[in-house]
């Protein structure tokens, strides 16, 4: 007879969740963790991991292409979609079985199936009623299954989905989410991005490198809303020279879908237009899974759909907890792994504290790529904030020019007044590896003065971030 | 790997813990479990755990220590283990009762040791400390293991400053007596000027000459400088009070006589370059001496304009710390009070400390018959090792003489 009773249970065993019962499992819990559908969650099986198995792609077919810029020749360059979707798919399954042993390792129960908080302390498992996105990898040996399951913490990790806008639901065939978009059996010849946040612009980027013609339509008057205006207008500008159109302040008033092929009128200031395209990828944002899981009738609190807590994980009713995308943003995969560990720590009694939001930092991978922690010039301004602003250019850095990758900007945001950094915002090659070092340095409070007395490695783009720091403060060397 | 035995969080008000018994003997064997050591918090106290198996070795705190909660206390060393540098400099980590190195402090604070690196804290909590003149290790820190944050700092500074003066202080430590008296708890600058003066005094042979000084000279040339002000915006661009020429009178007189201008060191006498003279501010809760700097090379109008500013600062407490550290004289004026006269303590490294009395209407002998005058008695305190009593007397003198020469003051 398996366990039904636990000290900890998680439902969902996404990013956030799995993470979290590894940690329970360390601290000493037993822990048990519900899934209805994949381990690894969408982050692993349908987002994070796999576009950037496409990217990747799309990468070295982009070099390949421009290969002569470094003294190469490669003739008659050509791509199988089906084995680029095969490859992500494949690294897709391999994370997702990495998931699986580690749980195992850790002595995890898993538990397949639809979870339900029937009462606080209790949790029945039904048989997965939702419709299981294809492909899939397929179900771990050695789970438990249908029951009541019972444990003193239950902790809800249960993620989000693509948000339907009205007129715009996917279709699965025409109209797509990333679940179709990861998958295409061929490349269309033309697309319709609605929404320029990260997904959409991962998208964007993937498709045009592929060769296909595609256009991306924003309702904000600014690509990637929630960057810094200066980096987006530079992402913008290096992403209609590799051939995408982008619509600003423009919404998709109607889509006509015919057989093969979708006529969108899309409205900017009074005017329409009409568009007509393969294939549409709506990319509008993730709403919460809150639903059937038994929270209204407990009366646990929501506000904009999503799970309150307070810093902590905790709901408003005992032994409840809410972590991830359901308890609201910033709905990325490190902010659920974080909330999760700091949940589970404050359970156990150890000295945890509330994650800083506002030092969470967010990462797109299209090309150029681009990366951000804090606030930028404009929210920073806003808020009263007396600033010094310093900027640095790809063009001007060694390294930079010699990966034959001299297009972006480091920009770092202090505030004037403590000399602490505030906002550090890039866009170029690889800086989503180096926006690490900027975070770090804001979770220590640094001011300008550790940063500039820190060295940077030469020849690296991380001296590009020296150099920023620098010209906040007037003494930039390299320009 | 040798394991950390930290001082555990037991209780959500603590932010230390006092060590009442140690269970088990530095280099003792210990298994993970084993009852360590015992600790108090106000509310409660309950034996800790050992965090691993091994020889309980390195141990930093003793019974009765009070520790900031997760300081590391002692090492459990795997078999054959030895203390590492990393562990060594862990270990250097302060006790708080240990006052040798724990080193509260702000206000008059002048020492050139620099304990604060030895806490955590935060690169901007340590630089907006230093800007508010707030000595980090007494500021409590909300960040893992007690990282003081700038937060914190925040929150310190602008705390209702000191609690002493008002009666109704809310923070009493301890129900009251019988006879209603309450007991407040010591803030960082209570705990300075306790601990400096208490040193000052105790250590520094205090000597005191006293001089009456009249005033009718100076009164009447502040009147005609004050008069004779340029008007800017319509309003005078100056207005000089005695402190002022006080100032400028005694700076002069340390020019004049530089023997005086030093300061006790234990293997040389320091001679100063100039006057910078320490001018006691009362505010809220205690004093703090701001320094007028190079007072003996600076007009009379930029001392008093420098003046306004330093004292609205302190009374705010905006001071930089470089404002009121050092020095190498002061002046502790308590004469608007109506103090005839009183002695000052001096506040090294100073050697000399000038108290200052009311400006009085007094009877004087002048020429055989008793003529009514203005008369300042001032007191001056010398530390002897540095400025015996002819030299006191000579600098005593030499201000006396600015007082009641003031136009000399002027050139």
């Amino acid at each position: 007879m398996a366990d039904t009773n636990f000290d900890v249970l998680i439902i969902g065993a996404g990013p956030g969740g799995y993470v979290t019962a590894i940690r329970a499992a360390q601290l000493g819990f037993k822990t048990a963790i519900i899934e209805r559908e994949h381990l690894g969650g969408i982050c692993l099986n349908w987002g994070c991991i796999p576009t950037k198995a496409l990217l990747r792609s799309a990468e070295i077919y982009h070099y390949m292409k421009h290969a002569e810029n470094y003294g190469l020749s490669a003739k008659d360059i050509t791509f199988d979609a089906s084995k680029i979707v095969a490859r992500s798919r494949g690294i897709s399954g391999r994370l997702n079985m990495g998931v699986n042993g580690l749980l195992k390792k850790n002595k995890v129960q898993i538990i397949w199936g639809e979870a339900k908080v029937t009462k606080p302390g209790e949790v029945v498992v039904a048989d997965t009623k939702k419709t299981i996105v294809q492909p899939q990898n397929p179900i771990p040996k050695g789970t438990s299954g249908v029951g009541t399951y019972t444990a003193k913490h239950i902790i809800i990790a249960t993620g989000a989905r693509p948000r339907v806008l009205p007129g715009l639901e996917p279709d699965g065939k025409l109209v797509w989410t990333y679940f179709e978009a990861m998958v295409p059996p061929q490349m269309p010849k033309s697309l319709l991005v609605v929404g320029s946040g990260a997904i959409g612009i991962e998208f964007a980027s993937f498709y045009n490198a592929m060769g296909v013609d595609v256009t991306v339509v924003e309702i904000m008057d600014q690509v990637m809303p929630v960057e810094d205006t200066e980096i987006s207008k530079i992402v913008q500008k290096q992403l209609e020279k590799y051939g995408i159109k982008f619509r600003l302040s423009t919404k998709v008033a109607k889509l006509d879908r015919k057989a093969d092929s979708v006529t969108a009128t899309l409205e900017a200031a009074g005017k329409t237009e009409t568009i007509t395209v393969d294939r549409v990828i709506t990319a509008a944002g993730v709403v919460a899974n809150v639903e059937n899981l038994g929270l209204e009738a407990l009366g646990v609190k929501m506000e904009k759909g999503c799970i309150v807590n307070d810093g902590y994980g905790r709901t408003n009713i005992t032994g409840i907890y809410a972590i991830g995308d359901v308890a609201g943003p910033p709905m990325l995969a490190h902010k659920a792994e974080h909330e999760g560990v700091i949940c589970i720590e404050k359970i156990r009694g150890l000295d945890a504290h509330p994650m800083k939001k506002d030092q969470i930092p967010g990462c797109t991978y299209c090309h150029p790529q681009v990366a951000s922690v804090g606030l930028t010039e404009a929210k920073a301004k806003a808020a009263g904030y007396e600033l010094k602003i310093g900027r640095f250019p790809f063009l001007a850095n060694g390294k930079a020019i010699a990966l034959g990758e001299d297009q972006g900007l480091i920009k770092t945001i202090f505030n004037a007044k403590t000399g602490c950094l505030i906002g550090a915002h890039m866009v170029g090659a690889e800086v989503t590896e180096l926006i690490q070092g900027f975070v770090i340095a804001m979770g220590l409070e640094t001011t300008e003065d550790e940063l500039m007395h820190t060295v940077f490695p030469h020849p690296t783009l991380s001296e590009m971030m020296h150099e920023s720091v620098l010209d906040a403060y007037g003494r930039v060397i390299h320009m | 790997m040798a394991i950390e035995v930290i001082l555990p969080k037991v209780d959500m008000d603590m932010s230390t813990g006092r060590i009442s018994k140690w269970l088990v003997a530095d280099g003792a064997e210990v298994k993970k479990g084993d009852p360590l050591f015992e600790i108090e918090t106000d509310k409660a106290a309950m034996e800790v755990e050992s965090p691993g198996t091994g020889k309980l070795g390195q141990i930093s705190a003793k019974e009765g220590d009070e520790v900031p909660i997760g300081q590391v206390i002692a090492w459990i060393f795997a078999a054959g283990e030895s203390p590492t540098g990393a562990v060594q400099s862990k270990l250097a980590m302060p006790i708080l009762d240990a006052p040798a190195k724990a080193a509260p402090v702000a206000a008059v604070e002048t020492s050139t040791s620099n304990p604060s690196s030895e806490i955590r804290a935060t690169p901007l909590a340590r630089r907006m400390a230093k800007e508010n003149g707030v000595e980090i290790s007494s500021v409590k820190g909300s960040g893992p293991h007690g990282r003081v944050l700038s937060a914190d700092v925040e929150a310190f500074s602008v705390k209702p400053a000191p609690v002493v003066s008002k009666a109704a202080a809310p923070t009493a430590i301890a129900p009251p007596a019988e006879n209603g008296a309450v007991l407040v708890p010591h803030d960082n600058m209570r705990k300075v000027i306790a601990r400096r003066l208490t040193e000052s005094k105790s250590t520094v042979p205090h000597f005191y000459i006293s001089a009456d000084c009249r005033l009718d000279a100076l009164l009447k040339l502040r009147a005609d400088l004050n008069k004779a002000a340029p008007v800017k915006d319509g309003a005078p661009s100056y207005k000089l009070s005695i402190n002022d020429m006080v100032i400028k009178a005694w700076a002069l007189a340390l020019r004049d006589v530089p023997a005086a201008n030093v300061s006790w060191t234990d293997a040389a006498m320091l001679h100063h370059a100039h006057a910078d003279i320490g001018v006691a501010v009362s505010i809220e809760g205690g004093l703090i001496t701001p320094i007028i700097r190079k007072a003996e090379t600076k007009s009379l109008s930029a001392i008093s304009a420098e003046m306004k500013d330093l004292a609205l600062r302190a009374k705010t407490r905006k001071l930089k710390s470089e404002e009121y550290n050092g020095g190498s004289s002061a002046i502790s004026n308590l004469g608007m009070f109506g103090v005839r006269d009183f002695a000052a303590i001096i506040n090294p490294p100073h050697a000399t400390i000038l108290a200052v009395g009311s400006g009085d209407q007094r009877p004087i002998a002048e020429n055989g018959a008793i003529v009514p005058a203005t008369v300042m008695t001032v007191t001056l305190s010398t530390d002897h090792r540095a400025v015996d009593g002819a030299l006191g007397a000579e600098v005593l003198a030499a201000f006396k003489r600015y007082i009641e020469n003031p136009i000399a003051m002027l050139v």
